[in-house]
């Protein structure tokens, strides 16, 4: 019987085990954007800047060329490696601790100017590898190290939906918002990130893809029962689809 | 036909793939764990196999390959 590989590990990943915890979605995020990084062809020209968080250990996975960028300066980063290379593909990969957080002003500003690079945006509303504090993704009521009692949102406020802010900018030529907690979703999030980095490879600004995901050991929860809590609690305050679209 | 390969050792137990599997003849392994102590994956079924490769897809550690027949389209 002749068969062929229909699915195996991108060339866009190293073999390196990941660090991430059982049902983590980062490694699922991980292996979509190394998809179409081979896709497109373009691993050869890729620069990855990671962020700080669990996916600061990115450069370990990810089989292109990659820079760690200090907390929150993924995009300033990534301005500086796009504008000196303009050439190459460049991407950032944060998460919402960040991004949303420590890295807001970077990000803004970034997409304010229309900086034609790539970011990866995962959002799972909590401080994962810092060992489960609340972040300024975390849902109003949610339970963290940090608010025992729930997210209060007379002390806290409520949670920063960082896709509809970026989208009122005018820099930006994609901002979308996706899952991968079922095999459709994971499917939409690889054509919206192939289309975030075709967007950049024809030179229109920066394409913006948050992705929700899920932090099973600092939720508490079981990976199956993680996934379902995205749709039952992240969904309804962060929904999902396209924000901007030039 | 269609085939699975589960590289074992990048298992995490996770058990995303045997939720997610439609044909549901994915399980842990009842006596077998790999080097960093997870239980590891079985395909019990393997002829019910339709090569869909929803497994692998959300297999957040990238273990599993899936192998189908030349000429056999997706999912049948």
């Amino acid at each position: 019987m002749e068969e062929k590989l229909v699915f195996s590990r991108p060339e866009a990943l190293t073999d390196m085990p990941t660090h991430y915890c059982p049902g983590c979605h980062h490694g699922i995020i991980h292996r979509l954007v190394a998809e179409v990084i081979d896709e497109l062809g373009v691993r050869e020209n890729t620069v990855g800047v990671a962020s700080v968080g669990c996916s600061i250990l990115a450069y370990d996975y990810f089989n292109v060329d990659m820079v760690g960028a200090l907390h929150g300066r993924a995009p300033a980063v990534a301005t500086g490696v796009k504008r000196g290379r303009p050439d190459s593909v460049v991407f950032t990969y944060q998460g919402d601790g960040d991004l949303a957080a420590i890295g807001t002003a970077e990000i803004i500003h970034a997409a304010a100017r229309g900086e034609n690079f790539t970011v990866v945006f995962v959002n799972n509303a909590i401080y994962g590898m810092t060992g489960g504090q609340m972040a300024p993704t975390t849902l109003d009521g949610q339970r963290t190290q940090t608010s025992p009692a729930g997210r209060d949102p007379h002390l806290a406020g409520h949670p920063l939906r960082m896709s509809e802010l970026i989208a009122t900018l005018s820099g930006p030529s994609f901002v979308t918002r996706t899952a991968v907690n079922t095999p459709a979703r994971i499917n939409q999030t690889r054509k919206a990130i192939k289309k975030a980095f075709e967007l950049q490879l024809a030179g229109r600004g920066l394409g913006f893809v948050e992705v929700l995901s899920t932090c099973p050991t600092n939720w508490g929860l079981g990976a199956v029962e993680s996934g379902q809590w995205v749709d039952s609690h992240m969904i309804p305050y962060y929904p999902l689809g396209v924000f901007k679209e030039d | 036909m269609a085939r699975t390969v589960f590289h074992e050792e990048f298992c995490k137990g996770c058990g995303l793939c045997i939720e997610a599997c439609p044909k549901k003849i994915l399980a842990f392994a009842e006596h077998r764990l790999n080097h960093k102590g997870y239980q590891a994956v079985d395909c019990l079924r393997p002829e019910e196999c339709t090569g869909c490769a929803i497994c692998a897809r959300t297999c957040p550690d990238v273990v599993i390959d899936v192998y189908r027949e030349a000429g056999q389209a997706e999912g049948s």
